[in-house]
Protein backbone atom coordinates (compact mmCIF):
# COMPACT_ATOMS: atom_id res chain seq x y z
CA UNK A 1 0.00 0.00 0.00
CA UNK A 2 2.76 2.59 0.93
CA UNK A 3 4.45 1.30 -2.34
CA UNK A 4 1.83 1.86 -4.51
CA UNK A 5 0.96 5.29 -3.09
CA UNK A 6 4.91 6.09 -2.77
CA UNK A 7 5.15 5.49 -6.44
CA UNK A 8 2.23 7.44 -7.61
CA UNK A 9 3.95 10.26 -5.63
CA UNK A 10 6.74 9.67 -7.50
CA UNK A 11 4.74 9.64 -11.12
CA UNK A 12 3.14 12.45 -10.69
CA UNK A 13 6.17 14.58 -9.35
CA UNK A 14 8.35 13.83 -11.74
CA UNK A 15 5.69 13.71 -14.56
CA UNK A 16 7.69 10.74 -15.76
CA UNK A 17 7.33 9.25 -19.72
CA UNK A 18 7.77 5.85 -19.78
CA UNK A 19 8.94 4.82 -23.48
CA UNK A 20 8.95 1.31 -23.81
CA UNK A 21 10.84 0.73 -26.65
CA UNK A 22 12.39 -2.43 -27.22
CA UNK A 23 10.05 -4.77 -24.39
CA UNK A 24 6.56 -4.79 -22.74
CA UNK A 25 5.53 -3.03 -19.18
CA UNK A 26 4.93 -6.66 -17.91
CA UNK A 27 6.09 -9.24 -15.25
CA UNK A 28 9.30 -11.09 -17.43
CA UNK A 29 11.70 -12.19 -15.11
CA UNK A 30 14.12 -8.89 -15.82
CA UNK A 31 18.01 -7.52 -14.76
CA UNK A 32 17.15 -3.53 -15.60
CA UNK A 33 20.37 -1.52 -15.71
CA UNK A 34 20.74 1.80 -15.87
CA UNK A 35 22.64 5.24 -15.92
CA UNK A 36 22.89 6.61 -12.26
CA UNK A 37 22.97 10.52 -12.04
CA UNK A 38 20.66 10.92 -8.99
CA UNK A 39 19.12 9.51 -6.20
CA UNK A 40 15.76 9.96 -7.74
CA UNK A 41 16.88 6.84 -10.70
CA UNK A 42 15.80 4.18 -8.63
CA UNK A 43 12.51 5.45 -8.04
CA UNK A 44 11.81 6.62 -11.10
CA UNK A 45 12.57 3.66 -12.42
CA UNK A 46 10.70 1.56 -10.19
CA UNK A 47 7.48 3.74 -10.07
CA UNK A 48 6.88 3.34 -13.87
CA UNK A 49 7.02 -1.02 -13.64
CA UNK A 50 3.76 -1.83 -13.18
CA UNK A 51 2.46 -2.45 -9.62
CA UNK A 52 2.42 -6.44 -10.10
CA UNK A 53 6.03 -6.34 -11.42
CA UNK A 54 7.24 -3.67 -9.24
CA UNK A 55 6.50 -6.10 -6.08
CA UNK A 56 8.62 -8.23 -7.59
CA UNK A 57 11.23 -6.32 -8.58
CA UNK A 58 14.30 -5.64 -6.09
CA UNK A 59 16.67 -3.06 -6.20
CA UNK A 60 20.57 -3.75 -5.85
CA UNK A 61 21.97 -0.81 -3.54
CA UNK A 62 24.76 0.04 -1.69
CA UNK A 63 25.19 -1.40 1.70
CA UNK A 64 27.36 1.53 3.14
CA UNK A 65 24.92 4.28 1.91
CA UNK A 66 21.47 2.87 2.53
CA UNK A 67 22.61 1.72 6.31
CA UNK A 68 23.38 4.98 7.05
CA UNK A 69 20.32 6.37 8.57
CA UNK A 70 17.20 4.53 10.08
CA UNK A 71 14.72 5.99 7.77
CA UNK A 72 17.00 5.40 4.75
CA UNK A 73 17.29 1.78 6.34
CA UNK A 74 13.66 1.26 6.69
CA UNK A 75 13.05 2.40 3.02
CA UNK A 76 15.30 0.39 1.45
CA UNK A 77 14.48 -2.49 3.50
CA UNK A 78 10.69 -2.80 4.26
CA UNK A 79 9.09 -0.59 1.11
CA UNK A 80 12.05 -1.46 -1.59
CA UNK A 81 12.82 -4.55 -0.45
CA UNK A 82 16.81 -3.51 -1.45
CA UNK A 83 19.50 -5.78 -2.03
CA UNK A 84 21.96 -4.13 0.03
CA UNK A 85 25.85 -5.40 -1.02
CA UNK A 86 29.36 -4.45 0.13
CA UNK A 87 30.36 -2.40 -2.71
CA UNK A 88 33.32 -1.06 -1.02
CA UNK A 89 35.83 -3.95 0.46
CA UNK A 90 34.56 -7.06 -1.22
CA UNK A 91 36.26 -10.27 -0.23
CA UNK A 92 35.24 -14.03 -0.84
CA UNK A 93 32.95 -13.92 1.92
CA UNK A 94 31.06 -10.79 1.04
CA UNK A 95 30.63 -11.58 -2.12
CA UNK A 96 27.72 -9.72 -3.76
CA UNK A 97 27.06 -12.27 -6.21
CA UNK A 98 26.27 -14.50 -3.52
CA UNK A 99 22.89 -12.53 -1.96
CA UNK A 100 22.21 -11.60 -6.28
CA UNK A 101 21.64 -14.68 -7.39
CA UNK A 102 19.60 -16.37 -5.36
CA UNK A 103 16.86 -13.38 -6.07
CA UNK A 104 16.95 -13.93 -9.44
CA UNK A 105 16.62 -18.07 -9.02
CA UNK A 106 13.90 -16.80 -6.65
CA UNK A 107 12.04 -15.34 -9.63
CA UNK A 108 12.40 -12.24 -8.84
CA UNK A 109 13.74 -8.94 -11.28
CA UNK A 110 16.78 -6.65 -10.37
CA UNK A 111 17.39 -3.24 -10.85
CA UNK A 112 21.26 -2.34 -10.75
CA UNK A 113 23.21 0.89 -11.75
CA UNK A 114 26.31 -0.94 -13.03
CA UNK A 115 28.24 2.36 -12.96
CA UNK A 116 28.73 2.09 -9.07
CA UNK A 117 27.70 5.56 -7.85
CA UNK A 118 26.38 8.53 -9.30
CA UNK A 119 28.09 10.43 -11.72
CA UNK A 120 28.07 14.38 -12.14
CA UNK A 121 29.85 14.26 -15.36
CA UNK A 122 27.69 13.81 -18.53
CA UNK A 123 28.95 10.88 -19.73
CA UNK A 124 28.91 7.66 -17.70
CA UNK A 125 31.18 5.85 -16.12
CA UNK A 126 32.15 2.53 -17.21
CA UNK A 127 30.35 -0.45 -16.13
CA UNK A 128 31.55 -1.96 -12.85
CA UNK A 129 31.90 -6.35 -13.66
CA UNK A 130 28.58 -7.05 -11.74
CA UNK A 131 26.11 -7.07 -14.51
CA UNK A 132 28.95 -9.84 -16.46
CA UNK A 133 29.42 -11.90 -13.26
CA UNK A 134 24.93 -11.85 -12.84
CA UNK A 135 24.26 -12.72 -17.15
CA UNK A 136 26.91 -15.25 -16.74
CA UNK A 137 25.25 -17.10 -13.60
CA UNK A 138 21.58 -16.55 -15.28
CA UNK A 139 22.18 -16.67 -18.76
CA UNK A 140 18.05 -17.11 -19.67
CA UNK A 141 17.31 -13.86 -17.25
CA UNK A 142 16.55 -10.77 -20.04
CA UNK A 143 19.06 -7.48 -19.58
CA UNK A 144 17.14 -4.13 -19.95
CA UNK A 145 18.94 -1.25 -20.65
CA UNK A 146 17.33 1.86 -19.47
CA UNK A 147 18.43 5.31 -20.00
CA UNK A 148 16.66 8.30 -17.21
CA UNK A 149 16.68 11.65 -18.21
CA UNK A 150 16.47 14.58 -16.31
CA UNK A 151 16.55 12.89 -13.04
CA UNK A 152 20.23 14.78 -12.38
CA UNK A 153 18.42 18.33 -12.85
CA UNK A 154 15.57 17.53 -11.00
CA UNK A 155 17.88 16.25 -7.40
CA UNK A 156 21.45 16.69 -8.69
CA UNK A 157 24.44 14.90 -6.55
CA UNK A 158 24.50 16.50 -3.11
CA UNK A 159 21.47 18.37 -3.07
CA UNK A 160 18.48 17.34 -0.89
CA UNK A 161 15.15 19.26 -1.96
CA UNK A 162 14.02 18.03 -5.31
CA UNK A 163 12.79 20.51 -8.03
CA UNK A 164 9.40 19.05 -9.83
CA UNK A 165 11.13 18.61 -13.36
CA UNK A 166 9.74 16.31 -16.15
CA UNK A 167 11.73 13.02 -16.44
CA UNK A 168 11.72 10.01 -18.76
CA UNK A 169 12.52 6.51 -18.74
CA UNK A 170 13.28 4.79 -21.67
CA UNK A 171 13.45 0.84 -21.98
CA UNK A 172 15.67 -0.64 -24.65
CA UNK A 173 15.68 -4.05 -26.20
CA UNK A 174 16.72 -6.90 -23.75
CA UNK A 175 20.38 -8.21 -24.36
CA UNK A 176 21.76 -11.25 -23.33
CA UNK A 177 25.14 -12.74 -22.92
CA UNK A 178 26.75 -14.10 -25.96
CA UNK A 179 28.61 -17.29 -25.78
CA UNK A 180 32.16 -17.06 -25.10
CA UNK A 181 31.65 -13.29 -25.15
CA UNK A 182 34.53 -11.95 -23.14
CA UNK A 183 33.80 -9.71 -20.10
CA UNK A 184 35.23 -6.21 -21.29
CA UNK A 185 33.48 -6.56 -24.59
CA UNK A 186 29.95 -7.53 -22.76
CA UNK A 187 30.23 -4.29 -20.17
CA UNK A 188 30.92 -1.97 -23.31
CA UNK A 189 27.93 -3.56 -25.24
CA UNK A 190 25.49 -2.92 -22.59
CA UNK A 191 26.98 0.70 -21.34
CA UNK A 192 26.30 1.17 -25.65
CA UNK A 193 23.15 0.25 -25.23
CA UNK A 194 22.14 2.15 -22.39
CA UNK A 195 23.99 5.74 -24.27
CA UNK A 196 22.15 4.84 -27.37
CA UNK A 197 18.69 4.99 -25.19
CA UNK A 198 19.74 8.61 -24.55
CA UNK A 199 19.88 9.59 -28.48
CA UNK A 200 15.85 8.59 -28.70
CA UNK B 1 -16.13 36.28 -2.63
CA UNK B 2 -19.60 35.32 -3.85
CA UNK B 3 -20.13 32.20 -5.40
CA UNK B 4 -20.85 32.59 -9.54
CA UNK B 5 -22.87 29.96 -9.35
CA UNK B 6 -26.07 30.98 -8.87
CA UNK B 7 -25.90 33.83 -11.26
CA UNK B 8 -28.13 33.35 -14.59
CA UNK B 9 -25.81 35.14 -17.01
CA UNK B 10 -22.47 32.38 -16.06
CA UNK B 11 -25.61 29.25 -16.64
CA UNK B 12 -26.20 30.47 -19.75
CA UNK B 13 -22.75 30.77 -20.99
CA UNK B 14 -21.97 27.72 -19.63
CA UNK B 15 -25.15 25.84 -21.68
CA UNK B 16 -23.85 27.85 -24.64
CA UNK B 17 -20.11 26.24 -24.45
CA UNK B 18 -21.76 23.01 -24.31
CA UNK B 19 -23.88 23.38 -26.94
CA UNK B 20 -20.81 24.23 -28.75
CA UNK B 21 -19.10 21.53 -27.86
CA UNK B 22 -21.83 19.22 -28.55
CA UNK B 23 -21.44 20.15 -31.87
CA UNK B 24 -17.74 20.13 -32.20
CA UNK B 25 -17.92 16.71 -31.42
CA UNK B 26 -20.60 15.86 -33.87
CA UNK B 27 -18.49 16.91 -36.60
CA UNK B 28 -15.86 15.02 -34.78
CA UNK B 29 -17.55 12.10 -35.09
CA UNK B 30 -18.77 12.67 -39.10
CA UNK B 31 -15.57 13.70 -39.70
CA UNK B 32 -14.18 10.73 -38.07
CA UNK B 33 -16.36 8.00 -40.39
CA UNK B 34 -15.70 9.67 -43.89
CA UNK B 35 -11.97 11.02 -43.82
CA UNK B 36 -9.98 8.05 -45.84
CA UNK B 37 -6.88 9.02 -46.47
CA UNK B 38 -4.19 8.50 -43.98
CA UNK B 39 -3.25 12.37 -43.35
CA UNK B 40 -6.40 13.21 -42.62
CA UNK B 41 -7.20 10.67 -40.42
CA UNK B 42 -4.35 11.29 -38.73
CA UNK B 43 -5.58 15.35 -38.07
CA UNK B 44 -9.10 13.90 -37.26
CA UNK B 45 -7.50 11.82 -34.53
CA UNK B 46 -5.86 14.92 -33.52
CA UNK B 47 -8.69 17.04 -33.44
CA UNK B 48 -11.11 14.48 -31.64
CA UNK B 49 -8.17 14.06 -28.64
CA UNK B 50 -8.38 17.82 -28.70
CA UNK B 51 -12.22 18.46 -28.24
CA UNK B 52 -12.13 15.72 -26.03
CA UNK B 53 -9.31 17.31 -23.90
CA UNK B 54 -11.62 20.89 -24.38
CA UNK B 55 -14.92 18.79 -22.28
CA UNK B 56 -12.52 18.13 -19.53
CA UNK B 57 -11.01 21.78 -19.95
CA UNK B 58 -14.62 23.55 -19.83
CA UNK B 59 -15.75 21.11 -16.96
CA UNK B 60 -12.63 22.17 -14.57
CA UNK B 61 -13.13 26.00 -15.44
CA UNK B 62 -16.68 25.95 -14.53
CA UNK B 63 -16.22 23.89 -11.58
CA UNK B 64 -13.46 26.41 -10.74
CA UNK B 65 -16.17 29.72 -11.53
CA UNK B 66 -18.99 27.93 -9.54
CA UNK B 67 -16.80 27.88 -6.42
CA UNK B 68 -16.43 31.41 -6.66
CA UNK B 69 -13.17 33.12 -6.75
CA UNK B 70 -10.68 30.85 -4.44
CA UNK B 71 -11.90 27.70 -7.27
CA UNK B 72 -10.28 30.14 -9.94
CA UNK B 73 -7.46 30.63 -7.78
CA UNK B 74 -6.06 27.75 -7.16
CA UNK B 75 -6.88 26.72 -10.60
CA UNK B 76 -4.70 28.89 -11.95
CA UNK B 77 -2.23 28.88 -9.55
CA UNK B 78 -1.61 25.06 -10.18
CA UNK B 79 -1.50 25.78 -13.93
CA UNK B 80 0.89 28.14 -13.75
CA UNK B 81 2.83 25.42 -11.56
CA UNK B 82 2.70 23.03 -14.42
CA UNK B 83 3.31 25.78 -16.96
CA UNK B 84 6.79 26.47 -15.07
CA UNK B 85 7.63 22.86 -14.78
CA UNK B 86 7.12 22.43 -18.74
CA UNK B 87 9.06 25.40 -19.01
CA UNK B 88 12.22 24.84 -16.76
CA UNK B 89 12.34 21.53 -18.31
CA UNK B 90 12.89 22.22 -21.71
CA UNK B 91 15.03 25.28 -20.41
CA UNK B 92 19.08 24.25 -20.02
CA UNK B 93 19.45 24.92 -16.43
CA UNK B 94 22.85 24.12 -14.85
CA UNK B 95 23.37 22.76 -11.10
CA UNK B 96 24.25 25.98 -9.31
CA UNK B 97 20.59 26.84 -9.99
CA UNK B 98 18.90 24.37 -8.30
CA UNK B 99 18.06 26.14 -5.18
CA UNK B 100 16.89 29.26 -6.75
CA UNK B 101 14.62 26.94 -9.02
CA UNK B 102 13.32 25.10 -6.04
CA UNK B 103 12.31 29.06 -4.81
CA UNK B 104 10.62 29.25 -7.93
CA UNK B 105 8.27 26.49 -7.80
CA UNK B 106 7.92 26.06 -3.99
CA UNK B 107 7.87 29.21 -2.35
CA UNK B 108 7.48 32.30 -4.94
CA UNK B 109 4.42 30.78 -7.12
CA UNK B 110 2.41 29.74 -4.32
CA UNK B 111 3.20 33.09 -2.47
CA UNK B 112 2.09 35.31 -5.85
CA UNK B 113 -1.03 33.70 -5.62
CA UNK B 114 -2.04 33.65 -2.05
CA UNK B 115 -1.44 37.27 -2.27
CA UNK B 116 -3.83 37.46 -5.29
CA UNK B 117 -6.32 35.19 -2.87
CA UNK B 118 -5.93 37.75 -0.46
CA UNK B 119 -6.73 40.76 -2.38
CA UNK B 120 -3.51 42.55 -1.91
CA UNK B 121 -3.15 44.00 -5.80
CA UNK B 122 -0.34 46.60 -4.27
CA UNK B 123 1.94 43.45 -3.67
CA UNK B 124 0.96 41.06 -6.42
CA UNK B 125 1.68 43.95 -8.89
CA UNK B 126 5.28 43.85 -7.85
CA UNK B 127 6.16 40.92 -6.28
CA UNK B 128 7.36 38.89 -9.09
CA UNK B 129 8.75 41.62 -11.63
CA UNK B 130 10.96 43.68 -8.33
CA UNK B 131 11.26 41.16 -5.58
CA UNK B 132 11.64 37.67 -6.82
CA UNK B 133 13.47 39.38 -10.06
CA UNK B 134 16.00 41.00 -7.15
CA UNK B 135 16.12 37.34 -5.28
CA UNK B 136 17.25 35.30 -8.41
CA UNK B 137 20.48 36.88 -9.35
CA UNK B 138 21.55 36.68 -5.06
CA UNK B 139 20.32 32.95 -4.51
CA UNK B 140 22.79 32.68 -7.92
CA UNK B 141 25.60 34.08 -6.86
CA UNK B 142 25.26 32.57 -3.22
CA UNK B 143 25.68 29.27 -5.29
CA UNK B 144 28.97 30.54 -6.32
CA UNK B 145 29.44 30.14 -10.05
CA UNK B 146 29.83 33.16 -12.89
CA UNK B 147 29.37 30.87 -15.69
CA UNK B 148 26.74 31.88 -17.61
CA UNK B 149 25.52 33.69 -14.45
CA UNK B 150 23.18 36.56 -16.77
CA UNK B 151 21.71 34.06 -19.48
CA UNK B 152 21.28 31.41 -16.05
CA UNK B 153 19.30 33.75 -13.60
CA UNK B 154 17.15 35.64 -17.02
CA UNK B 155 16.29 32.53 -18.00
CA UNK B 156 14.48 31.66 -14.71
CA UNK B 157 13.33 35.61 -14.42
CA UNK B 158 11.46 34.61 -17.94
CA UNK B 159 10.20 31.60 -16.43
CA UNK B 160 8.61 33.38 -13.59
CA UNK B 161 7.11 36.38 -15.48
CA UNK B 162 5.70 34.76 -18.35
CA UNK B 163 4.62 31.25 -16.73
CA UNK B 164 3.38 32.65 -12.74
CA UNK B 165 3.40 36.48 -13.07
CA UNK B 166 1.09 36.72 -16.18
CA UNK B 167 -0.85 34.08 -16.01
CA UNK B 168 -1.59 35.10 -12.29
CA UNK B 169 -3.70 38.46 -14.23
CA UNK B 170 -6.27 36.37 -15.20
CA UNK B 171 -7.88 35.55 -11.77
CA UNK B 172 -6.40 38.25 -10.69
CA UNK B 173 -9.60 40.52 -12.70
CA UNK B 174 -11.41 39.14 -9.87
CA UNK B 175 -9.78 41.93 -7.43
CA UNK B 176 -11.17 44.54 -9.70
CA UNK B 177 -13.54 47.07 -8.29
CA UNK B 178 -15.77 48.04 -11.88
CA UNK B 179 -18.90 50.38 -9.98
CA UNK B 180 -22.63 48.73 -10.33
CA UNK B 181 -20.41 45.18 -10.96
CA UNK B 182 -19.70 43.81 -7.62
CA UNK B 183 -19.19 40.35 -7.46
CA UNK B 184 -19.76 39.70 -10.99
CA UNK B 185 -15.91 40.02 -12.14
CA UNK B 186 -15.90 36.17 -12.85
CA UNK B 187 -17.54 36.64 -16.07
CA UNK B 188 -14.73 39.53 -17.11
CA UNK B 189 -12.43 36.25 -16.55
CA UNK B 190 -14.69 34.03 -18.35
CA UNK B 191 -14.46 36.94 -21.69
CA UNK B 192 -10.57 36.91 -21.32
CA UNK B 193 -10.04 32.97 -21.48
CA UNK B 194 -13.16 32.23 -24.02
CA UNK B 195 -11.97 35.11 -26.34
CA UNK B 196 -8.20 33.98 -26.22
CA UNK B 197 -9.21 30.34 -26.37
CA UNK B 198 -11.44 30.90 -29.48
CA UNK B 199 -9.35 32.88 -31.38
CA UNK B 200 -6.69 29.93 -30.97
CA UNK B 201 -9.43 27.12 -31.68
CA UNK B 202 -10.52 29.30 -35.09
CA UNK B 203 -7.46 30.10 -35.99
CA UNK B 204 -6.74 26.44 -36.13
CA UNK B 205 -10.01 25.87 -37.60
CA UNK B 206 -9.70 28.70 -40.70
CA UNK B 207 -5.86 27.54 -40.91
CA UNK B 208 -7.00 23.33 -41.77
CA UNK B 209 -9.68 24.45 -44.05
CA UNK B 210 -8.64 27.67 -45.87
CA UNK B 211 -4.93 28.06 -45.28
CA UNK B 212 -2.98 28.56 -48.02
CA UNK B 213 0.61 31.18 -46.96
CA UNK B 214 2.54 30.61 -44.03
CA UNK B 215 2.81 33.53 -41.55
CA UNK B 216 6.19 32.74 -39.46
CA UNK B 217 7.49 29.81 -41.57
CA UNK B 218 10.50 29.82 -39.75
CA UNK B 219 8.71 29.98 -36.01
CA UNK B 220 5.00 28.87 -36.15
CA UNK B 221 4.68 26.34 -39.52
CA UNK B 222 1.13 25.54 -38.90
CA UNK B 223 0.18 29.30 -38.61
CA UNK B 224 -0.90 30.63 -42.04
CA UNK B 225 -2.33 33.96 -42.90
CA UNK B 226 -5.83 32.79 -43.63
CA UNK B 227 -6.08 31.17 -40.12
CA UNK B 228 -4.60 34.40 -38.83
CA UNK B 229 -7.62 36.88 -40.47
CA UNK B 230 -10.26 34.46 -40.20
CA UNK B 231 -9.45 33.54 -36.28
CA UNK B 232 -9.27 36.91 -35.14
CA UNK B 233 -12.30 38.55 -37.18
CA UNK B 234 -14.79 35.63 -35.86
CA UNK B 235 -12.94 35.15 -32.43
CA UNK B 236 -13.64 39.70 -32.12
CA UNK B 237 -17.46 39.13 -33.80
CA UNK B 238 -17.62 36.15 -30.51
CA UNK B 239 -16.19 38.99 -28.07
CA UNK B 240 -18.85 41.45 -29.48
CA UNK B 241 -21.43 39.13 -28.99
CA UNK B 242 -20.67 38.57 -25.22
CA UNK B 243 -20.53 42.47 -24.42
CA UNK B 244 -23.72 42.01 -22.25
CA UNK B 245 -22.12 39.87 -19.68
CA UNK B 246 -19.19 42.55 -19.43
CA UNK B 247 -18.70 46.44 -18.45
CA UNK B 248 -18.13 47.24 -21.89
CA UNK B 249 -20.38 48.49 -24.54
CA UNK B 250 -20.40 46.56 -28.19
CA UNK B 251 -17.96 48.33 -29.61
CA UNK B 252 -15.63 48.48 -26.41
CA UNK B 253 -16.11 44.76 -26.46
CA UNK B 254 -15.21 44.56 -30.18
CA UNK B 255 -11.55 46.34 -29.33
CA UNK B 256 -10.78 44.67 -26.41
CA UNK B 257 -11.68 41.65 -27.69
CA UNK B 258 -9.30 42.60 -31.01
CA UNK B 259 -6.29 43.13 -28.47
CA UNK B 260 -6.88 39.74 -26.70
CA UNK B 261 -6.73 38.16 -29.87
CA UNK B 262 -3.59 39.87 -30.81
CA UNK B 263 -1.93 39.55 -27.66
CA UNK B 264 -2.44 36.24 -28.16
CA UNK B 265 -1.00 35.63 -31.28
CA UNK B 266 1.74 36.85 -30.83
CA UNK B 267 2.37 35.27 -27.44
CA UNK B 268 1.84 31.86 -29.09
CA UNK B 269 4.60 33.27 -31.55
CA UNK B 270 6.76 33.85 -28.36
CA UNK B 271 6.32 30.61 -26.99
CA UNK B 272 7.08 29.05 -30.43
CA UNK B 273 10.48 30.70 -30.60
CA UNK B 274 11.39 29.35 -27.54
CA UNK B 275 10.08 25.41 -28.26
CA UNK B 276 11.53 25.59 -31.79
CA UNK B 277 14.96 26.72 -30.51
CA UNK B 278 15.04 23.48 -28.51
CA UNK B 279 14.15 21.55 -31.02
CA UNK B 280 10.89 20.65 -29.78
CA UNK B 281 7.22 20.68 -31.38
CA UNK B 282 4.87 20.43 -27.68
CA UNK B 283 6.05 21.61 -24.06
CA UNK B 284 5.15 18.59 -22.98
CA UNK B 285 2.29 15.66 -22.84
CA UNK B 286 -0.07 16.77 -20.18
CA UNK B 287 -3.33 17.28 -22.75
CA UNK B 288 -4.12 14.58 -25.23
CA UNK B 289 -4.07 16.47 -28.58
CA UNK B 290 -2.92 19.62 -27.57
CA UNK B 291 0.59 19.11 -26.10
CA UNK B 292 1.94 20.54 -22.71
CA UNK B 293 -0.52 22.87 -20.29
CA UNK B 294 2.17 25.77 -21.76
CA UNK B 295 1.03 25.52 -25.55
CA UNK B 296 -2.75 25.68 -24.15
CA UNK B 297 -1.94 29.00 -22.21
CA UNK B 298 0.62 30.40 -24.16
CA UNK B 299 -2.39 32.95 -25.62
CA UNK B 300 -3.73 33.79 -21.85
CA UNK B 301 -0.12 34.84 -20.67
CA UNK B 302 0.23 37.39 -23.38
CA UNK B 303 -3.55 38.66 -23.33
CA UNK B 304 -4.26 38.83 -19.34
CA UNK B 305 -2.17 41.69 -18.24
CA UNK B 306 -2.69 43.68 -21.40
CA UNK B 307 -6.76 43.19 -20.61
CA UNK B 308 -6.40 43.27 -16.92
CA UNK B 309 -4.77 47.07 -16.97
CA UNK B 310 -7.21 48.41 -19.82
CA UNK B 311 -9.89 46.98 -17.98
CA UNK B 312 -8.66 49.05 -14.36
CA UNK B 313 -7.49 51.89 -16.31
CA UNK B 314 -10.80 52.61 -18.09
CA UNK B 315 -13.74 50.83 -16.33
CA UNK B 316 -12.38 51.38 -12.05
Amino acid sequence: MIAGLLAAGVRHFTGVQARWFGCDPDTTQRVYFANHTSNLDFLVLWSVLPSNARSQTRPVAASDYWRGGSLRFFLADRIFRGVLIERKKVTRSNNPMDQLVPVLQGGESLIIFPEGGRTTETDMRPFKSGLYHLAKAMPTVDLVPVYIDNANRALPKGEFLPIPLLCSANFGTPLRLLPDEPKDIFLMRARAAVEALAKT
Amino acid sequence: MKAFSLDPQMELLGVGIFVLLLIASTIGLILKRTVKSDRSREVVVNLNARINAWWVMIIIFFLAMATGGIGSVILFGLTSFLALREYTTLTPTSRADHRAIFWAFFIITPLQYVLIGVHNYGLAIIMIPVYAYLFVPIRNVIAGDCKDFLARSAKIQWGLMVCVYFVSYAPALLLLHIPGRDGQNGKLLYFLVCVAQMSDVLQYVFGKCFGRHKIAPNISPNKTIEGFFGGVTVAVLIGTGLYWITPFNPWQAALMALVIALMGFCGGLVMSAIKRDRGVKDYGATIPGHGGIMDRIDSLCFAAPVFFHLTRYFFT
